[in-house]
């Protein structure tokens, strides 16, 4: 079940300064020919790729199969070897603000001099600019995010304090406060409680439902059919993409995990026990 | 030794040998405490530590190059604008081997650090052998050492003190996105690199300033010591700021004066001992992480854990003998106490003499106990509390009841009196009498 996107979006002006934009401009996500390598050794390959608008997009694929740095390549974070990626229709530099990120939660020390309400109102760091501080009004705003994610009451919480999954909020909250059009998430749903997880769908839920698209990384298979409207199968390659439906196939997760027994055998369990 | 009224002049800063060294090196360690702090975030200390040593190579060339002009070669402006120089190339070194090697960083900070000493060692011995030139008091870089300044030199050291705390405040939100979450930051359109120059940047100015009073060895302890004690005492940024440049200010100021008192000492080794004194102090008591208060803590936890235990189990056993009767207070023999729990004789002994001193327990013969009247009232209290929480997360939060008991333990003692409220709210259907409750799981019965 999915939300079918808002018509009347706002549409971000489309100043192409790279040729040859063969997707229209309210297109969140367009990937041509992405080549990214880290030392030589290529990490992604010839990606080619159209995000729909308001689209719940789950990207699935093997441990190294590039789904991080899919994001990361997306967000300028990591050289391209080639190709492009287009965020409604320009590069990324140039639609950043509507655009939030939520890198995965262990790639920061959580043992960090700040509580939840600092870390969530960085999300207004790029709104404020240089060397403004968080004023009431932003501060007012992240406890709002907060208060969507259901840790308002943790707001003045150290970071270390909080359980795994209250951290994951906090990054969630941090994107919120930017207000954007698309999320692109690493691996919200790594390690969380039940609860956070079952928090976490809602609001992606919610946000598609207000036209908004969210791209998230995403491990579990056996939650796939219930979570995501359209999907993407990667290692290396695009394996295949589209909704889920039609896209989550056995033969499709062969060729994702192909070879790796006991991830295949998963995967057929995980197939037989959702309704299709 | 000095003498009280010396003491006292050099820490009022009112002999005049000794007002600037003091001023600067007190200037000086409010900057290092406020760069530090970054530096420590951005987990970047090592990298501080090869800057400092890769100086000296840039404080001898420049010495034998003013001396080859014809100067008298021991301009401290000067001598430090080479120290900036080879200490900038000292990083670039380092950054050219991790991005053309494999090599991890800590290796090519060991390099970069060893060679670049070794170096200035070397032309440092060899500028002293340059004929008509006295390259004499060169190697107190290596150390420090508070000689006496003249007003020019103060100059330099308080201005790029200053400018450095000011920028670092200035930059405090900048530097907190780029040291908590750099990906994210660059993500934001935040130049992180930019970021991460100037962030190197004032590491290098307080670094070489800080090269003639502290001398290269020690600067990056003053620069690491400070942050790191600061965040005993908080959990917040500005805070820890401003506590590490109060570290970083003390330890100077107190640091050159004893220096100056006793001029065997050199002053870099007294400031960064002084800087040593105050992060164990920090260690140790800050209430905020210090390791005594979280013993306390945790001690005082234990204590009431053991009360409460003890308690509960004493009015359990008062509530066996009343067999579905009204529950009076009545004596109870030592053993069916020591059945209860898995407690040792001796534990259970030691429990009991601190409920005798906090008036639980009656007088009574040995072999025998029985609760004093507030006791029995505390005992029922505890109970009930115990009895409330399980009952709750029986038919609220789906624990097995073989589960409950010891959930409840651990639990239960930290309940505030909001949160007993807010149980007995919730409960109010399933217990109409609030009351000590009956146990929502059967208890095996020790004398059975």
């Amino acid at each position: 079940m999915h939300t079918e996107s808002l018509s009347g979006q706002a549409v971000f002006p489309a100043k192409h300064t790279e040729p040859r934009p063969e997707h229209p401009p309210e297109v969140p996500l367009a990937i041509h020919d992405l080549t990214v390598a880290y030392h030589r050794k290529p990490v992604l390959w010839d990606i080619e790729l159209n995000i729909p608008e308001g689209k719940l997009v789950g990207i699935v694929g093997p441990n190294g199969a590039g789904k991080s740095t899919l994001l990361k390549a997306c967000l300028d974070l990591v050289p391209r070897t080639s190709g492009w990626a287009h965020i409604y229709g320009v590069p990324y530099r140039k639609a950043r603000h509507r655009v939030a990120y939520v890198p995965q939660r262990e790639s920061v020390d959580w043992d960090f001099p700040v509580n939840a309400l600092d870390v969530v109102a960085m999300g207004a760091y790029r709104r404020l600019g240089w060397f403004r501080r968080v004023n009431k009004t932003e501060t007012k705003r992240a406890m709002e995010a907060l208060d969507q994610v259901g840790i308002a009451h943790l707001a003045h919480r150290q970071i270390s304090q909080l359980s795994g999954g209250q951290q994951q909020r906090v990054f969630l909250a941090r994107a919120l406060m930017q207000d954007a059009d698309l999320y692109l998430m690493d691996e919200p749903f790594a390690a969380v409680d039940a609860a956070t997880e079952q928090a976490i769908v809602d609001l992606l839920r919610r946000l598609s439902g207000e036209g908004k698209t969210c791209l998230v990384v995403h491990h579990d298979l056996a939650t796939v059919t219930s979570y995501f409207d359209w999907i993407v199968l990667i290692n290396m390659r695009i394996v295949a993409a589209g909704p889920t439906a039609e896209t989550f196939s056995r033969e499709n997760l062969q060729k994702t995990y192909g070879g790796k027994l006991s991830l295949l055998e998963k995967a057929a369990e995980a197939l037989r026990s959702t309704p299709r | 030794m000095p003498d009280f009224s010396d003491i006292f002049e050099v820490l009022l800063l009112q002999n005049y040998n000794t007002r600037l060294v003091v001023l600067s090196t007190t200037l000086l360690g409010i900057a290092a405490g406020l760069v530090g702090s970054f530096l420590l975030l951005r987990k970047r200390s090592l990298m501080g530590d090869a800057l400092s040593h890769a100086t000296l190579p840039g404080i001898a060339i420049a010495f034998a190059v003013m001396v080859s002009f014809g100067g008298e070669g021991k301009s401290l402006p000067a001598l430090l604008l080479g120290a900036t120089i080879s200490g900038v190339a000292g990083i670039a070194t380092m950054l050219l081997i991790r991005n053309t090697t494999k090599l991890r960083d800590d290796v090519a900070m060991g390099f970069v650090l060893s060679v670049f000493f070794g170096v200035g060692v070397a032309s440092l011995r060899m500028v002293q052998d340059i004929p008509g030139a006295s390259a004499a008091g060169l190697e107190s870089f290596i150390y420090g050492k508070t000689a006496a300044m003249v007003a020019s030199d103060f100059l330099l050291i308080a201005l790029v003190a200053g400018a450095a705390s000011l920028l670092s405040l200035l930059f405090l939100k900048e530097f907190l996105i780029l040291c908590f979450d750099d990906g994210y930051a660059a993500s934001q359109g935040w130049p992180t690199l930019f970021l991460d120059i100037l962030l190197l940047g004032l590491v290098t100015a307080v670094t070489v300033i800080g090269l003639q009073a502290v001398g290269l060895i020690l600067v990056i302890a003053f620069l690491i010591t400070p942050p790191t004690a600061a965040r005993f005492w908080t959990q917040r940024l500005l805070p820890m700021l401003l506590i590490s440049a109060f570290i970083g200010g003390v330890s100077g100021w107190l640091g050159a004066s004893l220096s100056a008192l006793t001029p065997q000492l050199p002053a870099g080794a007294v400031i960064v001992l002084v800087a040593a004194v105050l992060f164990l102090v920090s260690l140790f008591f800050a209430p905020e992480r210090g390791v005594l208060p979280r013993f306390l803590n945790q001690a005082a936890l234990r204590r009431k854990e053991d009360r409460q235990h003890f308690l509960r189990a004493a009015y359990e056993i008062v509530e066996e003998q009343a067999s579905g009767g009204s529950v009076a207070n009545r004596s109870f023999p030592f053993e069916a106490l020591l059945a209860k729990r898995s407690w040792s004789p001796h534990q259970l002994r030691r429990i009991l003499r601190v409920a005798r001193r906090e008036d639980h327990l009656e007088p009574t013969p040995p072999g025998r106990l029985r609760l004093s009247e507030p006791g029995f009232g505390e005992a029922a209290r505890v109970t009930r509390n115990h009895r409330l929480w399980e009952t709750y997360l029986i038919q609220y939060a789906d624990v097995a009841p073989s589960h409950v008991d010891r959930d409840a333990d651990m639990v239960e003692h930290i309940l505030g009196a909001e949160l007993v409220r807010e149980l007995e709210a919730k409960l109010v259907g399933a217990l109409p009498d609030l009351s000590v409750p009956p146990s929502p799981h059967p208890f095996p019965s020790p004398s059975a």
